[in-house]
């Protein structure tokens, strides 16, 4: 016998959120902080990010680059998650495929491109950017982003802290810890969740039973809300709600945002050994960029040389930063053992001195 | 006899397994229609369908619960940990449960399970990727610990662990999964946990290592013996725990020198176990103290870093010729 519960209803209590559709017409007047100004800058780091991330994926074929984890396809809540924090004074707790927000915070590309090449000052933001370094181990990240939050809070600060996480990241007990110490010390943190309906190749169905992520907000009574992850100024919308609700002292959102990655998982993964072609080209007709350029054009004042010239651009762009990038010399032995305290041990001091040894040798050919 | 790979090898003593026995299953993530992100359960699902090859929820802790519970109750689960470092959100699990429920039952309850972790570096991965878990592990009793380095012992010992009375962590040179292939061969049969391999004869030193680092070891063996006419016997441990005791230590006794290897961390780690043991059992035997050949202690680093801190071939050459030249 099939239990009848509230939640079995979950997605008549969290309907999906949607201001722009497929076609580029709106469903509902654009709130005031969405100017024409915003919105064209908001397409145009949707476009850098396409650009670069298919770029990395190139990079990563040809040798370039290590294992890569790409977003295409999740551009709106890349830019969108990020787009209306403070850098200095909000902060993100990223995973390894939301370097597309961390861009968006501040983090050059290069830092990025150089993380993905496999050096660690590829994990060290700019000063005045709170972008925390990537977290690999899934959902762990979202704890921090409630201390972050809670700090603030203590601090009498206006923090406001995204964690992220992906579908696969709701299972782990981090993800149901972080949304229940936010509820208790009801702080100032947004859950960015993207449902991206595959963790690897293991798809929602495996991760959960209900119908919606958002619906888990209920449990920790807190705010929840599932958004359209192709539709930027929705991504916008619901961030900006969440965003006043933390600064306001009104505690947690959970966001679920519905989305879909184009790529593999990583450069190391085979989607069409568990994704059907069908599945992926009905996403791609739901392009968050294709969308708001839609809309702009519609306008009438974003016309096709507009755009090409904003693609060219931000491939010159690209270009110049991998440029850059390859440019960095690989990371010296010192950095090996530098940073792990305020001051190396002595015990470190020794190891160093040993592989500098080690390595004069080797080189110097003296060796046997 | 076939010629497999060692992530072959390991599949197909999974198959075995499990036609052998209806009792074991598979749980881990990704390992059901997409075969594992190495690909060591490649195809179970179309033969021993979704009841057996269980693709879990992404929660290490979760299946790892799930699996002592499994195991307590007469199945016989194979948990595959996709990574070295994602063993830890397993942790509390393994460490205050799966290696004590025997005892803690006074042997009412036993644990018949293997935990299989893809392990050590080697592959240019990203963070977390690249773990050395036998020291995590290496101070909890209860956890017997097995580190295969080559195809057919690959296979061997995956059958011997899974049909153990006792929990294995079984730990794969993911470095070594497509590396060579060695002949295999089919059906059952099985290595004896508890029981080392001299995989190079010889009398000047002694070389202790496992996994990978057999590799590494060798490489080193048949240069000291090209540059200098050395002749090192190395020995690849294959079981952690139990440990060969008599084969070690009657290789020092009659080499009187030992060098060990291991990536891990330097301090405190397994390596530094045998060199206590060595001192135990065969230190009035030593013509030069033991050598050590390590990571660093820091974090394993990103891939461009790697080769830096992962022992090579010279390193291991090095404390050869410190125990020669001592
Ligand atoms: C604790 C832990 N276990 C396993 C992994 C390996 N892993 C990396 S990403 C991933 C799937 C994550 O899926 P999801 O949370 O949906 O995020 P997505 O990759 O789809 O963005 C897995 C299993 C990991 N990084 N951390
Ligand atoms: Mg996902």
């Amino acid at each position: 016998m099939k239990v009848e519960t509230a939640l079995t209803r979950g997605e008549q209590l969290f309907p999906v959120r949607r201001v722009l559709q497929a076609d580029g017409t709106l469903l509902e007047p654009l709130p005031d902080f969405l100017s024409h100004d915003v919105l064209k800058d908001v397409y145009r780091k949707m476009v850098f990010l396409r650009v670069y991330d298919q770029r990395c994926l190139n990079l990563q074929r040809q040798g370039r680059m290590g294992t890569f984890a790409p977003f295409s396809g999740q551009e709106a809540s890349q830019v969108g998650s990020a787009y209306l924090l403070r850098p200095d004074r909000d902060w993100i707790f990223p995973t390894y495929r939301d370097h597309g927000a961390m861009h968006v915070m501040g983090v050059p590309l290069v830092n990025i491109l150089r993380y993905f090449m496999g050096d660690e000052q590829g994990s060290r933001a700019p000063e005045g950017v709170n972008a925390f370094p990537i977290s690999i181990p899934i959902a762990t990240q979202l704890l921090h982003a409630v201390g972050a939050a809670w700090a603030g809070k203590l601090r009498g600060e206006d923090t406001v802290a995204v964690g992220y996480a992906g579908d696969g990241g709701t299972s782990p007990g981090d993800f149901h810890e972080a949304l229940n110490f936010a509820s208790v010390f009801n702080v100032g943190a947004i859950f960015f969740i993207q449902n991206n309906r595959y963790a690897i190749s293991t798809p929602i169905s495996r991760q959960f039973k209900a119908p919606t992520i958002a619906q888990r907000a209920l449990a920790y009574d807190i705010a929840g809300v599932r958004v359209d992850g192709q539709d930027v100024l929705a991504v916008l919308t619901v961030m900006h709600e969440a965003i006043e609700r933390a600064r306001s002292g009104g505690g947690p959102t959970l966001i679920e945002s519905v989305t879909f990655r184009y790529g593999p998982h990583t450069t190391s993964d085979d989607p069409k050994r568990y994704r059907a072609q069908e599945e992926l080209e009905e996403w791609q007709a739901k392009d968050p960029i294709e969308r708001l350029r839609r809309y702009l054009a519609a306008q009438g004042n974003w016309s096709d040389s507009d755009d090409e010239a904003l693609w060219s651009a931000a491939r010159e762009q690209v270009a110049a930063a991998v440029a850059e990038a390859e440019a960095m010399p690989r990371p010296s032995v010192d950095e090996l053992f530098d940073y792990l305290y305020a001051e190396p041990t002595p015990n470190l001091l020794r190891q160093k001195e040993e592989l500098k040894a080690y390595l004069a040798r080797k080189e110097g050919g003296a060796r046997g | 006899m076939a010629k497999l790979t060692l992530i072959q090898a390991i599949n197909d003593a999974l198959r075995v397994a499990m036609r052998q026995d209806s009792s074991v299953v598979l749980l881990g993530e990704d390992i059901g229609i997409n075969g594992g992100v190495f690909r060591a359960t490649d195809k179970l699902i179309d033969e021993f369908g979704p009841d057996r090859v269980i693709d879990c929820p992404l929660a290490e802790s979760g299946f790892m619960g799930a699996a002592i519970g499994m195991a307590v109750n007469g199945l016989k689960p194979v948990v595959e940990v996709q990574f070295d470092g994602f063993l830890a959100p397993a942790h509390e699990q393994v460490a205050n449960h799966l290696s004590r429920i025997r005892h803690r039952s006074r042997g009412r309850f036993t644990c018949p399970m293997v935990v299989r972790v893809p392990s050590w570096g080697g592959i240019k991965a990203l963070e977390h990727h690249s773990e050395s878990i036998e020291n995590w592990y290496l101070n909890i009793p209860g956890l017997k610990m097995v580190a295969p380095s080559n195809p057919y012992d690959a296979k061997g010992l995956l059958l011997a662990a899974i049909e153990d009375p006792d929990p294995v962590l079984f730990m794969e040179p993911k470095r070594l999964y497509r590396a060579f292939r060695a002949e295999v061969p089919e059906g059952h049969y099985t290595v004896p946990l508890g029981q080392a391999a001299v995989v190079r004869e010889g009398s000047d030193m002694t070389v202790l290592t496992y996994g990978v680092h057999v590799h590494t070891a060798l490489e080193a063996a048949e240069q000291a013996a090209a540059q200098h006419g050395w002749q090192a016997e190395v020995i690849d441990l294959r079981s952690l725990n139990p440990l060969d005791l008599d084969t070690i230590i009657g290789s020092v006794k009659k080499t009187g020198r030992a060098v060990v290897v291991s990536e891990a961390p330097r301090t405190g780690g397994f390596h530094s176990e045998l060199i206590a043991l060595i001192n135990d059992h065969a230190l009035e035997y030593l013509e030069a103290p033991v050598a050590r050949v390590s990571g660093f202690d820091v974090p394993m680093p990103y891939l461009l870093s790697e080769d830096l801190y992962i022992p090579d071939a010279g390193r291991v050459l090095d404390a050869m010729q410190a125990v020669r030249t001592y």
